[in-house]
């Protein structure tokens, strides 16, 4: 590490009068005048949200409208602020997904403890939780900001799916194959 | 008409010039405050104030439209805020003397609009007639009189509030009126040397200072601010520490004093200290405009007599010579001046970082007071040279 010694310059006469400096500010700002604002709006006009976002954790369905959620409690268990609530259930009778066996009966997200972490999203096996575009949380009592299952659904809508892993276990079962 | 009010009382009629000139005044700090507002966003590349709008207002097509853009309906409703807002009164403050700065803030900025002339006519006679509440001869010796007396509003609501950030406030703030008073009476005094030629009756007057930027002719016409580019320049930044404003805001800067010397004022009691503020700011513009940028003249070597003269040329109308006609023109022009030096205020605001104390004692002390001096000495000896050799 060398060490470099820098000269301050003594300052010239007309810099140590503070004219020119601002003069040019001066004109730094009167052009700054006639640009366009930078800032958005907010309510009506909203920010465009980068892909890989990390908002409100939401409940997606497959793209067969079933849910994807089978309440095996692996995010209520990971949960840092231990936001998520879930009551497991059973999958009802005669909806054709009796092979899943279990679906939350009530999923809950209290978004006043919820941290946004994604770590929901990072641990679900079955791709069910998603971190998703909305940013903008807002309720007049607690109860409001708990999100229940029917709210996380309608947050989260449907996302592609690749695997239709329940639809191919079915199927396997079907040909003697069970796993 | 004309009859009616020339037959009233003198008194009667002193009183309802001067409330109509305060009931321009008074909107037209309100509006400053607006400006600030908006030409600070713009510079900032904000939209600034824009949401506020009368609810019937909002059906009317474009204009409706445009004026909530622009804002205008949040004076109204920072106006009316004020107004109605709760009055607190801290339990600490000396309670006389904690109204009565407020008060006293405005009277000065008020009293000076007396002699300050906005504008001018031409009487039968052709010699113009300048449009003012008081014109005496003092002038601006009153204006500076009356409105240093602005500091002891300071002082007594710095004073009054029994609380460490007004004190502080209040005494920087006297401090810094009282520094730079001196620079801002010097650099005016070569203007009224060169207008009070020897043998000539002796004047102050603000009109007069006009009247000799309106001669005829290429020195007649002249402005003082080309005359005297270095007092117009002393008296700018005397002017600008005089209303407070940044970059020598000491009276309040917000980031070490919370607010000031009105930190422990509210509702329509600040409101008071801001018009003042604003009220200052338009009579120092005045002023300024009087002194070094020809009044009431459209433009430099073109006065205003010669101004009108075209416009009668041109239209061949008669009303372009009426005396009303005459005289709101030279306040428009006026109050154009003004308005643009207000912006020159704002625009500098927003550009020059404020000064630290010691830096204005300094600057103020040891370089603008020196320069003005200077600058008196060398006018002073050059007038002597020029009017002798003249007569």
């Amino acid at each position: 590490m060398a060490v470099i010694t820098l000269q301050r310059k003594p300052l010239t006469f007309a810099e140590r009068t503070y004219v020119p400096q601002i003069l040019s500010g001066l004109r730094t700002t009167f052009k700054r005048l006639w640009r366009p604002a930078e800032t958005l709006e907010y309510p009506e006009e909203r920010p465009a949200i980068p892909p890989g976002y990390r908002g409100v954790p939401t409940l997606v369905r497959d793209p067969n409208g079933r849910e994807k959620c089978v309440s095996c409690q692996l995010c209520e268990f990971v949960c840092p602020p231990k936001a998520i609530r879930i009551t497991p259930g059973a999958v009802p009778e005669g909806s054709g997904r009796e092979h899943v066996e279990k679906a939350p009966s009530a999923f809950d997200i209290d978004m006043l403890r919820c941290i946004y972490c994604g770590l929901c999203q990072e641990v679900c096996p079955e791709e069910a939780i998603f971190l998703q575009n909305q940013y903008s949380m807002s309720g007049y009592t607690r109860e409001e900001m708990v999100n229940h299952k029917d709210r996380l659904y309608e947050l989260g809508g449907t996302l592609p799916d690749a695997h239709h892993k329940w639809d191919k276990k079915q199927a396997a079962a079907e040909h003697g194959n069970a796993h | 008409m004309i009859d009616f009010w020339s037959n009233l009382h003198p008194v009667v009629q002193g009183l309802l010039k001067g409330l109509a000139v305060i009931l321009v005044i008074f909107p037209l700090a309100g509006a400053c405050s607006l400006a600030e507002r908006k030409i600070s966003a713009w510079m900032q590349r904000r939209p600034g104030p824009n949401r506020a709008i009368v609810p019937w207002f909002a059906y009317v097509p474009f204009l409706g439209r445009f004026l909530q853009r622009l804002g205008v309906f949040h004076l109204i409703a920072d106006g009316a805020k004020f107004l109605f807002k709760e009055e607190p009164m801290p339990g600490h403050v000396n309670k006389l003397y904690y109204v009565l700065a407020p008060a006293l803030a405005m009277m000065p900025a008020f009293a000076t609009v007396t002699v300050v002339p906005f504008g001018a006519y031409f009487n039968a006679a052709g010699d113009a007639v300048p449009l003012m509440l008081a014109n005496v001869d003092v002038g601006l010796l009153a204006v500076f009189a009356v409105s240093s007396l602005g500091v002891y509003s300071l002082i007594l609501a710095g004073w009054a509030s029994n609380s460490k950030y007004p004190f502080l406030g209040g005494i920087r703030a006297s401090a810094q009126l009282i520094s730079y008073e001196l620079s801002l009476t010097l650099s005016v005094v070569p203007v009224f040397l060169w207008i009070n030629a020897p043998g000539t009756p002796g004047t102050m007057s603000l009109a007069k200072v006009v009247e000799f930027q309106s001669l005829p002719g290429f020195w007649g016409g002249t402005w003082f601010l080309f005359l005297m580019p270095l007092s117009a320049f002393i008296f700018l930044v005397a002017l600008f520490a005089e209303t407070n404003r940044l970059p020598f805001d000491m009276a309040e800067s917000e980031a070490d004093l919370v607010g000031g010397f009105h930190t422990e004022y509210g509702a329509f009691k600040w409101s008071l200290f801001f018009v003042a503020e604003y009220s200052n700011m338009l009579v120092g513009s005045g002023v300024f405009a009087l002194l070094f940028l020809g009044g009431w003249n459209p433009l430099p070597w073109l006065p205003l007599a010669d101004f009108v003269g075209w416009l009668h040329h041109l239209t061949g109308a008669a009303w372009t010579i009426h005396p009303l006609f005459v005289g709101l023109l030279s306040i428009a022009i006026f109050l154009g001046k003004v308005l643009g030096l207000i912006f020159v205020f704002m625009w500098v605001r927003w550009t020059v970082p404020r000064f630290r104390y010691d830096q204005i004692m300094k600057l103020g002390w040891q370089k603008l007071l020196p320069l003005a001096i200077a600058n008196l000495i060398f006018y002073a000896l050059a007038i002597a040279l020029i009017q002798q050799s003249a007569s």
